[in-house]
């Protein structure tokens, strides 16, 4: 679990982090976006107690930063922007090293059973320096597994990858999910948080909104509804206008879309009403709204 | 105390394995080994001093005991001028290591997930520490386990052999060596703390020996002699300087310091 209450940092006069205040109950995978620069990295720094905050405060898995920062980096794991691995040294070498130093208690069987989890086994044995960059990607991933941490901070997993690299590492994490870890996404990559993330922080150096990403196409789009209608035109637009339920009615190319509240409610009435006109009704829809869209709507208004 | 063992190891196996890095800690001290004991072979072999103690100049007399005749005196003055020679092996070396170790992996970007893990910074500065400390001294002390051994091998005068293990070179190869290696070590990290190119980082660093290289030239031309009281004085100085390097090191060498200003 991680909490924030109000958790500010600055670097002399510019401020990174800016009174960031959420709550991330166990097992949930919580994305965290943001434009470049906004202090998503700061924010994984402070809550992985590798850099301090200047107000506020933090705890994570139970433990303060600040106070504990050696038993919170012995309870997480950080997946950083570059995997930072030593090239001249073997995958297994690698793993090894960090084995060691995060006291795990089976070195040889940790680094055997994360090797393999990330198909990297036949290969442990070359240097680090032989590797694609998605192996070197899976290796570091490995990295942050050994010592089993209860919280896992991935900042930008898939950066750089191609889409079967980007692919296996998310069936990865949604692999890690299920066994109960919570996952902290920092990543660019909207529609791998979509996927992927139970609610999500969009952040520019403070916290803009957070939720699940339906609810925030609701919240910033609100949602719309498609009619496609052999013969549409105006006056069924302004019949429909007239529900009370609906906010807004509109033609576009022969469509009418129609933004309202709780449609599993309401579309029946307006499917009366439109055959009732004596409409031809061919679909229904709902006008999805990607999070890219939602994102930029966000970042711009910020 | 396994953690520092762990990285320790960790830069024994990646720093070994730069082909100048490896240079430095196997050929530097087999010639500064050499050098001295070829002046030896070659004043041993030679005719052509004799004489006694008494006639050799006041500097030299200072270094001999009445036992030994001019010839073997003048070999003890000669060897005597480099032994400051050892002392750049525990300069050098720690300069070079530090240098590869901090600067790579400043390159690498493998300080942050380092310093992700449970080890402080204390365990990792001791352990880097350590990595370029100790070859150092094995070298400088295999190095001065060799010059004595060939120099009982080729000198037949066991007196010269007890010159050359006086209180000087003892405090020389067993004190100021190793306070040598610290200020290395910690010069190394403040160095590699602002630049990101490894090879300039051990070029900056071995200013370090420019010290040692003006006692060596003003022994030669007898400004300086290297008495016991120049180097009990030598200790305390170093141990000033080594107080004073460590502690700007040290400062630099902090989690968020490393994190947000070490590019």
């Amino acid at each position: 679990m991680i909490t924030t209450q109000n958790l500010t940092k600055k670097f002399d006069q510019i401020t990174a982090v800016e009174n960031l205040t959420l709550e991330i109950p166990e097992g949930e995978v919580f994305g965290f976006l943001g434009p470049n620069g906004a202090g998503k990295t700061t924010t994984v720094r402070i809550l992985t107690s590798l850099i301090t905050p200047t107000a506020g405060s933090a705890t994570v898995n139970g433990h303060v930063i600040g106070e504990e920062d050696i038993d919170i980096r012995r309870s997480v794991g950080l997946l950083t922007e570059t995997p930072g691995l030593y090239d001249n040294l073997s995958a297994e070498r690698n793993l090894e090293i960090y084995a060691s130093l995060y006291e795990v208690e089976d070195i040889k069987g940790q680094v055997e059973k994360y090797l393999r989890f990330l198909g990297l086994w036949e290969r442990r044995n070359d240097v680090a320096a032989t590797f694609s960059k998605g192996m070197k990607q899976k290796l570091a991933i490995a990295r942050a597994l050994l010592h089993e941490p209860r919280t896992l901070f991935l900042d930008e997993p898939t950066a750089g990858l191609d889409p079967e690299a980007s692919r296996l590492v998310r069936e990865f994490i949604l692999e890690i999910k299920k066994q109960g870890r919570t996952i902290f996404i920092c990543t660019h990559n909207l529609d791998e948080a979509d996927r992927l993330c139970d609610r999500i922080g969009v952040f520019k150096t403070r916290l803009l909104v957070l939720d699940s990403p339906a609810k925030l196409r609701r919240q910033v789009f609100g949602r719309k509804v498609v009619f496609h209608i052999q013969q549409a035109d105006q006056s069924l637009v302004d019949k429909l206008s007239l529900h009370p339920h609906v906010t807004e009615a509109s033609l576009i190319d022969q469509k009418i879309v129609v933004t309202i509240d709780d449609p599993e409610t309401h579309n029946p009435e307006l499917i009366r009403i439109l055959v009732s006109e004596g409409a031809d009704i061919q679909f229904v829809g709902e006008l999805r709204r990607s999070l890219e869209d939602v994102y930029l709507q966000l970042v711009k208004n910020a | 105390m396994n953690k520092i063992k762990t990285i320790i190891r960790k830069e024994w196996s990646e720093v070994f394995k730069n082909r100048l890095v490896l240079f430095t800690v196997a050929f530097l001290p087999l010639i500064l080994t050499a050098i001295p004991l070829g002046i030896i072979y070659m004043t041993s072999t030679s005719g052509d001093f004799s004489g006694s103690v008494g006639d050799m100049p006041g500097e030299f007399n200072a270094l001999c005991s009445a036992d030994l005749s001019g010839g073997d005196c003048f070999q003890v003055f000669i060897v005597s001028q480099f032994m400051i020679m050892f002392m750049i092996i525990p300069l050098a070396i720690p300069a070079s290591i530090s240098s590869y170790s901090i600067v790579g992996e400043k390159v690498n970007r493998s300080l942050e997930p380092l310093l992700a893990t449970p080890i402080t910074t204390a365990e990792l500065l001791i352990g880097k520490s350590l990595a370029a400390i100790i070859p150092a001294l094995a070298a400088t002390w295999i190095g001065f386990s060799i010059f004595i051994l060939g120099s009982w091998i080729i000198i037949s005068n066991p007196e010269i052999i007890a010159n050359f293990l006086d209180v000087r070179w003892l405090i020389a190869i067993f004190v100021i060596g190793p306070l040598m290696a610290l200020s290395a070590v910690a010069f190394s990290i403040i160095i590699s703390s602002r630049v990101n190119d490894p090879r300039v980082a051990e070029q900056v660093s071995m200013i370090i020996i420019i010290p040692v290289l003006a006692v060596f030239f003003g022994q030669m031309a007898g400004i300086i002699t290297l008495s016991i009281v120049f180097m009990l004085a030598s200790v305390i100085v170093l141990g000033l300087v080594d107080a004073i390097l460590v502690f700007l090191s040290v400062r630099l060498f902090q989690r968020e310091t490393i994190i947000t200003r070490w590019k």
